[in-house]
């Protein structure tokens, strides 16, 4: 698994709950290793160990740790800059929304080692979208619903998410589009650096 | 056939970096985003190049040369605009004047944050946006390469600090003898101290400079290994001095006799670079082997007490204590 991922992991617990939390966490755990690297590869198993350990830790459950995680990607401060990159597919969250398949095309351009479930995103009609999400290891789709949800709020549209959980070997997500324009969302301007 | 709105709106839409001018130069229309760019007052109407400074190719400064220059890349400032250069094409319409469309090219990011622009200021075909993604995900993704690099540089150092090899003779260090004479002696092992100090070494820097001296060290340290055996500990411990550590009970003529012989092979000349260096080596000795109930450091001490006599007594000599 490729390091971004198991950093993300170790960022989330340590950015919410300290350092101290993720430490004694991973000691726990009985790990050799509390550092994780973005750009090194790691042991497939060793993620989820990673999600097992913080799921039990946090008492909550696995699907929900996920969404957390997508939700603390795109909206804590230290990890800005995935929210600006995401923030280029589209102007609205529709155009977002139809971006999502180039995403993991986009996340090679900049980290040419990394794969992301392969997404899908079908609109059944103008308010009513279905992202089905293909990995090798399902629970991608739970932080796909946190990330959703929080850039929604980012683009200012309200909407319904529901994960169906995974049919034919691919995670199911409805997205119900309630409102484009619910909140003045926050501000995206395409020439502000984040880093 | 430029008087008629929906060519306006056209190429507003898929050019709105472009400025449409008349025979003559002047401004007809121009597109929204480049719009933007130009000071509030003398947009339509106004002469193209009292907006826009022809850089590249020179002499580009009335509609002739424009219209002789047209197709080709031509390198452009704005006026009223310091610093902010564009890159742009003139397509001349026959009879009517032409098309200058413009573009950031590699500027895109300066333009996009000096003049706030959105996405929605560029064409959909554009790859502008694609640009300014790729320029914040690579400064990113090398962001967080460098922080792995300045990581990966201080676990090296910290390597380094808790290493016990001396790099320049691939010795043990000091490092490595505080770490195991206490632990020999500790253990009862008989244990022979021999501090090698070099003599005339300062010389041999001072005369033929420092890869010289390095050379010498090298040399030593060569000869320090070939004369003691494989379980004793040979290290250097400071920039001329070395330390012997002779692990089990050797007697001591047995010791005298290496001294002497280490002594003797230091001071064989040492060839550099056509040059000659010659240094020598004095000894002090120390020993617990005989129930002297020395810890690490007196025994340390003792053996420090003996080179200082070898060397009173005069240079290249060994002492016991």
């Amino acid at each position: 698994m490729h390091g971004l991922i198991n950093r993300a992991i170790q960022c989330f617990v340590q950015d919410n709950y300290g350092f101290d939390r993720w430490q004694s966490m991973c000691f726990a755990a009985g790990l050799d290793e509390v550092e994780f690297e973005a750009m090194l590869h790691y042991e497939d198993e060793l993620t989820d160990q990673l999600l097992d350990m913080v799921s039990a830790a946090l008492k909550s459950p696995r699907d929900t740790v996920l969404e957390d995680i997508g939700t603390y990607l795109v909206s804590h401060p230290n990890v800005e800059a995935l929210r600006r990159l995401l923030r280029f597919g589209g102007e609205t969250f529709v155009d977002f929304l139809n971006s999502l398949e180039e995403l993991p095309d986009r996340a090679r351009l900049a980290v040419d080692d990394l794969v992301l479930p392969q997404l899908d995103v079908r609109e059944v009609d103008p308010h009513h979208f279905r992202l089905t999400c293909r990995f090798p290891r399902p629970g991608f789709g739970h932080v796909a619903v946190g990330i959703l949800r929080t850039l929604a709020d980012d683009y200012g549209a309200l909407v319904f998410l529901e994960h169906n959980g995974v049919l034919a070997g691919a995670e199911e997500i409805d997205i119900t589009l309630i409102e484009t324009a619910f909140a003045k969302g926050r501000s995206f301007e395409i020439g502000a650096r984040a880093v | 056939m430029l008087h008629d709105r929906d060519i306006a709106q056209l190429l507003a839409r898929l050019c709105p970096m472009h400025l449409a001018v008349d025979e003559q130069g002047r401004v007809m229309h121009i597109g929204p985003t480049l719009a933007k760019l130009l000071p509030d007052k003398r947009k339509e109407d106004a002469c193209l190049f009292d907006l826009i400074e022809v850089r590249r190719p020179s002499g580009v400064c009335d509609m002739n040369a424009l219209l002789a220059r047209q197709r080709q890349k031509l390198s452009l400032r704005l006026r009223g605009h310091g610093g902010h250069a564009f890159k742009g094409v003139f397509v001349a319409v026959p009879g009517q004047g032409g098309i200058l469309d413009l573009s950031f090219g590699i500027a895109i990011m300066d333009g996009v944050r000096d003049f706030e622009l959105s996405a929605s200021d560029f064409a959909v075909t554009d790859l502008a946006i694609e640009m300014l993604y790729l320029i914040e995900a690579k400064s990113a993704a090398m962001e967080v390469s460098r922080k792995l690099n300045q990581r990966l540089q201080g676990a090296k150092i910290a390597a380094e600090e808790q290493a016990f090899t001396d790099t320049l003779t691939g010795l043990k260090n000091r490092r490595a003898v505080d770490h195991v004479l206490p632990r020999l002696i500790d253990r009862g092992e008989a244990v022979t101290l021999m501090q090698v100090d070099l003599d005339f070494f300062k010389a041999v820097n001072d005369t033929h400079g420092h890869p010289a001296g390095d050379h010498v060290l090298q040399s030593v340290a060569h000869v320090l290994v070939q004369e003691t055996r494989q379980g004793d500990c040979v290290a250097r411990v400071g920039g001329d001095e070395f330390v012997i550590i002779l692990v089990g009970e050797v007697d001591e003529a047995a010791v005298a006799h290496i001294a002497q012989r280490l002594i003797e092979r230091i001071e064989a000349p040492i060839r550099w670079r056509g040059d000659t260096c010659e240094i020598s080596a004095s000894i002090g000795i120390a020993t617990n082997a005989f129930g002297s109930g020395d810890t690490g450091e007196t025994l340390w001490a003792r053996a420090d007490t003996a080179l200082y006599a070898a060397k009173n007594g005069g240079r290249g000599r060994f002492r016991m204590a």
